[in-house]
């Protein structure tokens, strides 16, 4: 038996029908071809497929695609500004805040969440806000340093980096 | 991981929603935030043959202030919503919240989700326990108001009967002579509490001790009332000496929980010195 969905992903109405345990990211990356949510554990820990659901930030594989109808999902594909990255993009690119970059959508899309809700995060709140994000290859120093960047130049005025190459 | 196939519906109002539980017919189970159901499911360490979603029953959502004072806290309101709700006045619930699942959990899970789960190392049982707050429960059959001690029955259960849903959970209103807060042991890895403990104090007028409520979760088989505690703290000063001998009877009469992230000599150990640091800091509230 498949359920008929409809929602907006990235700005963009779309239609599905879906069995009803297919899980939001399976709808996104496999019927929606957004593999830039990635399935990392699979089991509500690893934070890497964080997605925004109506503006919160919520983890893609513990929940089921029918209960985003009628929702505003917005994945990492969703972030820039066409070819202009959003400040988390490019502070994460400046502040070297990845090394294999599995863990990084989510991650961004994380902080995405902290500074719409607080503007000027110390590092602690930081630290706290990607406690559900598990980065296994450098450590979290870089991480940190990158949404820092990006709140303070999302606080000077949101000025952003053309993507090159 | 896919859950086994299931049936799935969306209930339209709470009406829909009981009538769905009450006609039962093979294996029912409400989803709320589905934090804690989705991993079980996925997990394939439980079933149902249909999930009825009342996740966004707006009728169940937002908290309020009763006219006597009371604080009412729609079961489908999430963590999230809490915290940014008056309920972060109350120093035990502030202190705990922050500690439950991670930014994204707590974006989805819900309040009713969590009493109902019953999980026996629930950290807003532990509050709501400490707190005396009291669960309202409904059926086709009716409503009723459950005291929150005496509801959680075991590890994963709870005083509800099958074709009853939380609408509800209701907290004392605030009071001036009372202080609150919330410490609690974290495993590092998952974050689930291996003790936690809330503490609600009242001081009287010359500053000792009136009276306590001290729950504990994470310790026994479901979060309970340290009643043996409650005894000692009664009529007590404030002396570090005085409060850690209350605290010291955390476990009188528990089965401790022994795992292989805390050991039952360990728990009983730590039970009683984040009872005592939980008493410590409401009455730090109270200045």
């Amino acid at each position: 038996m498949s359920e008929h969905i409809t929602f907006v992903v990235n700005g963009i109405p779309r239609e599905l029908d879906v069995e009803p345990r297919r899980l939001l990211v399976q709808a996104l990356r496999e019927d929606l071809d957004l593999t830039g949510t990635h399935v990392g554990c699979d089991t509500s820990q690893c934070g890497a497929c964080t997605v925004h659901v109506d503006g919160m930030a919520v983890k893609s594989c513990t929940m089921l695609a029918v209960q985003a109808e009628g929702s505003e999902v917005r994945t990492i594909e969703g972030l820039a500004d066409g070819d202009t990255l959003h400040p988390l993009q490019a502070a994460f690119w400046e502040k070297h805040g990845l090394q294999c970059g599995f863990c990084t959508p989510g991650m961004i899309m994380t902080a995405a969440d902290l500074l719409a809700r607080n503007a000027d995060p110390s590092d602690d709140e930081i630290r706290h806000a990607i406690d559900g994000n598990i980065c296994r290859c450098t450590g979290y120093q870089n991480i940190v340093a990158a949404v820092r960047e990006a709140a303070r130049v999302i606080r000077s005025g949101g000025a952003t980096v053309a993507a090159q190459g | 991981m896919i859950p086994a196939a299931f049936d799935y519906q969306r209930s339209a109002t709470l009406d829909d929603a009981l009538k769905a539980i009450a006609d039962g017919g093979g294996t029912v189970k409400l989803l709320a935030g589905g934090q804690s159901l989705l991993p079980l499911l996925k997990l394939r360490l439980g079933s149902a043959d249909r999930l009825v979603d009342i996740g966004r029953l707006g009728e169940l959502k937002g908290v309020r202030r009763l006219p006597d004072g009371r604080l009412a806290i729609g079961a489908m309101t999430t963590y999230s919503e809490l915290a940014a709700s008056s309920a972060r006045h109350y120093g035990v619930v502030a202190d705990a919240l922050p500690t439950i699942g991670d930014v994204q959990v707590r974006n989805r899970g819900t309040v009713g989700g969590a009493v109902a789960h019953a999980d026996p190392a629930s950290d807003l049982a532990a509050c709501f326990l400490a707190l005396d707050a009291e669960i309202v429960a409904r059926s086709v059959r009716g409503e009723r108001t459950i005291p929150v001690d005496g509801f959680f029955t075991g590890p994963f259960s709870t005083a509800l009967a099958t074709d009853e849903l939380i609408t509800e959970v209701r907290l004392p209103g605030p009071r001036d002579d009372a202080g609150s807060a919330y410490a609690s042991l974290e495993q590092p890895a998952s974050g689930y509490a291996m003790v936690g403990a809330a503490v609600v104090v009242f001081v009287a007028g010359d500053g000792s001790i009136e009276g306590a409520n001290v729950a504990l979760t994470g310790v026994g088989p479901h979060p309970y009332r340290a009643r043996a505690v409650e005894a000692a703290l009664a009529g007590s000063d404030r002396s570090a000496a005085s409060l850690a001998a209350a605290a010291a009877h955390a476990t009188d009469g528990i089965d401790v929980v022994g795992d292989i992230h805390a050991g039952r000599e360990y728990r009983t150990a730590m039970a009683a010195v984040y009872t005592r640091r939980a008493i410590e800091a409401a009455l730090a509230r109270l200045g």
